[in-house]
């Protein structure tokens, strides 16, 4: 039973956002790792492989988002990742994510505005982990 | 319709006629102008004739490959950001510099479009520069007609203060759920965080008050002598609970009073600001020591402390607003991130100048000097 649970790690510069996610993804089962910023969760990496990674846009770097994904693809290339922010839509502002080729080096799996339901968001952390 | 020259920097003569065929009859339009925009292409084969071209002629936007026969497009566009900064760099990339764009994109380069790329891609690239570009324009334009309009500035403002209200809504949800059972002391953390989420919410109100007061320049000023060690000596009380708190002893070293032409409130703000950061950047039984000098009519501020330090990366971001340094050290210190850009707009509006010298796990010193009272300072705007 133990050995099935999933580690999740969280990034976010936002650290009541960080404590709810974990709130609520700890309740749906999973172990969670966070970290509050592009820096902590290069670290973080280098000794963990989560099964899933949520991770936000804007932290100390305007996309520090894409890196982290970039990144975090290269070394694992099978674990699902999801980008979260509340920018977009509230600002009208572009991260150029609208192209095809960008999608293909930021790899992203999924790019979810902040703020989605609880259980919206375990149902589509469930389809990744293709639970 | 406006027109707009594109610059195409590229060594293969295939990309150059592509760019300028896929451009020819393209035009965007935007809700807030009135005119279509097109496109003029202008095409040169080595970074050598781009720097010519654009030394005759200034074009709004440049793409620009980065593999060139002679100097490399970095250099180009190292150039372009020392001379002509107003101008937009699009670098040309293949996959494998993926890197190479990311970096140059860091280096000031608006944005980058991967080879090879479809007409489509290649247009949608241009439809979202020129938009950025006529924005940007338009913010120069309201901000050189005296309009406070910052478009940048706002953009950040909502995402601070949304920050807080969706931190607060997320605790309210989760107790309206009950999501932590029944019992009402399971959700003491969650109060504790919405009362400290407040609270810093407040102190952005704040900080966002003064900042603009200082930046409309409407609130009035009142320029006197006044000695700045009385104003020292207020800010240094007002601060002494959080250092006695943190465990950090606040020393003011003046011997005599010393007088200058300013206005009291500004210089509550910047000593408040000041003193304030070096007590929350600190650690446990350190100092902060503040100093105030006069010496040939110039009057030097400095405060220094044992604090944390500043990673000299972080060094150039330190006045911009909303920027907080981030760092495990810095983590529980709170802010709204317009401290020192606060501090900023009032050295400026005396003609003054800051330097801050810092060294990582030692402490920094923030050191403000005053030029010579020429008695025409600043009332009114900036």
């Amino acid at each position: 039973m133990v050995n099935n649970r999933k580690t999740i790690l969280i990034a976010d510069d936002d650290a009541d956002y960080l404590f709810q996610l974990k709130f609520h993804l700890e309740k749906m089962g999973f172990d969670v790792v966070t970290a509050e910023s592009q820096r902590e969760a290069e670290n973080v990496l280098k000794n963990l492989k989560p099964d899933l990674a949520i991770l936000d846009l804007m932290m100390e770097n305007e996309d520090s988002g894409f890196i982290l994904s970039y990144k975090l693809k290269r070394m694992y290339p099978h674990v699902p990742v999801i980008i979260a922010t509340a920018v977009s839509a509230e600002t009208g502002m572009s991260f150029g994510i609208s192209s095809e080729q960008e999608r293909q080096w930021i790899k992203a799996d999924l790019y979810l505005e902040k703020g989605i339901r609880p259980d919206q968001l375990q149902r589509e952390i469930l389809k990744l982990l293709k639970v | 319709m406006e027109v707009l020259d594109i610059l195409v920097v590229d060594d293969e003569p295939g990309i150059r006629s592509g760019v300028s065929r896929i451009l020819k009859n393209f035009t965007v339009s935007y809700p807030f102008l009135d005119d279509d925009i097109g496109f003029n292409i202008i095409e040169a084969a080595t970074g050598e004739e781009a720097i010519e071209s654009i030394s005759k002629s200034v074009p709004a936007v440049v793409l620009l490959d980065n593999k060139l026969p002679g100097i490399q497009g970095v250099d180009v566009l190292k150039y372009i950001n020392e001379n002509h900064p107003y101008i937009l760099v699009m670098m040309i990339t293949s996959y494998a510099s993926l890197e190479l764009a990311v970096k140059a994109t860091n280096a000031g380069a608006y944005d980058f479009v991967p080879k090879p790329f479809t007409p489509q891609e290649l247009k949608s690239s241009i439809e979202n520069i020129t938009k950025h570009y006529f924005l940007r324009h338009m913010t120069r334009k309201l901000h050189s007609e005296g309009k406070q309009v910052r478009f940048q500035f706002l953009t950040l403002l909502s995402h601070e203060l949304k920050s807080p209200l969706n931190a607060v809504e997320g605790y309210l949800k989760m107790m309206q759920e009950k999501q932590a059972g029944d019992s009402i002391d399971s959700y003491m953390e969650f109060i504790d965080r919405l009362l400290s989420r407040i609270n810093s919410m407040r102190n952005l109100i704040i900080d966002l008050l003064d900042l603009t007061h200082i930046e409309s320049g409407k609130r009035q000023r009142t320029l006197r002598e006044i000695d700045v060690t009385l104003v020292a000596r207020s800010a240094i009380e007002t601060m002494t609970p959080l250092a006695i708190q943190r465990d950090v002893s606040l020393s003011l070293d003046a011997l005599s009073p010393v007088f200058m032409l300013a206005d009291s409130n500004d210089m509550e703000i910047l000593f408040n600001n000041l003193i304030s950061n070096a007590v929350k950047y600190n650690v446990t039984g350190g100092w902060v020591r503040c100093s105030i000098n006069k010496e040939n009519e110039i009057v030097v501020v400095s405060v220094s402390d044992s604090g944390i330090g500043i990673d000299p990366d972080d060094l150039p971001k330190l006045f911009q607003e909303f920027t907080r340094i981030k760092n495990p050290l810095s983590k529980n210190v709170t802010g709204s991130g317009l401290g020192l850009s606060i501090v900023k707009r009032i050295i400026d509006l005396y003609g003054a100048t800051i330097d801050v010298e810092s060294q990582p796990g030692k402490g920094s010193t923030f050191r403000v000097t005053f030029p010579l009272p020429s008695g025409q300072v600043i009332n009114g705007g900036i």
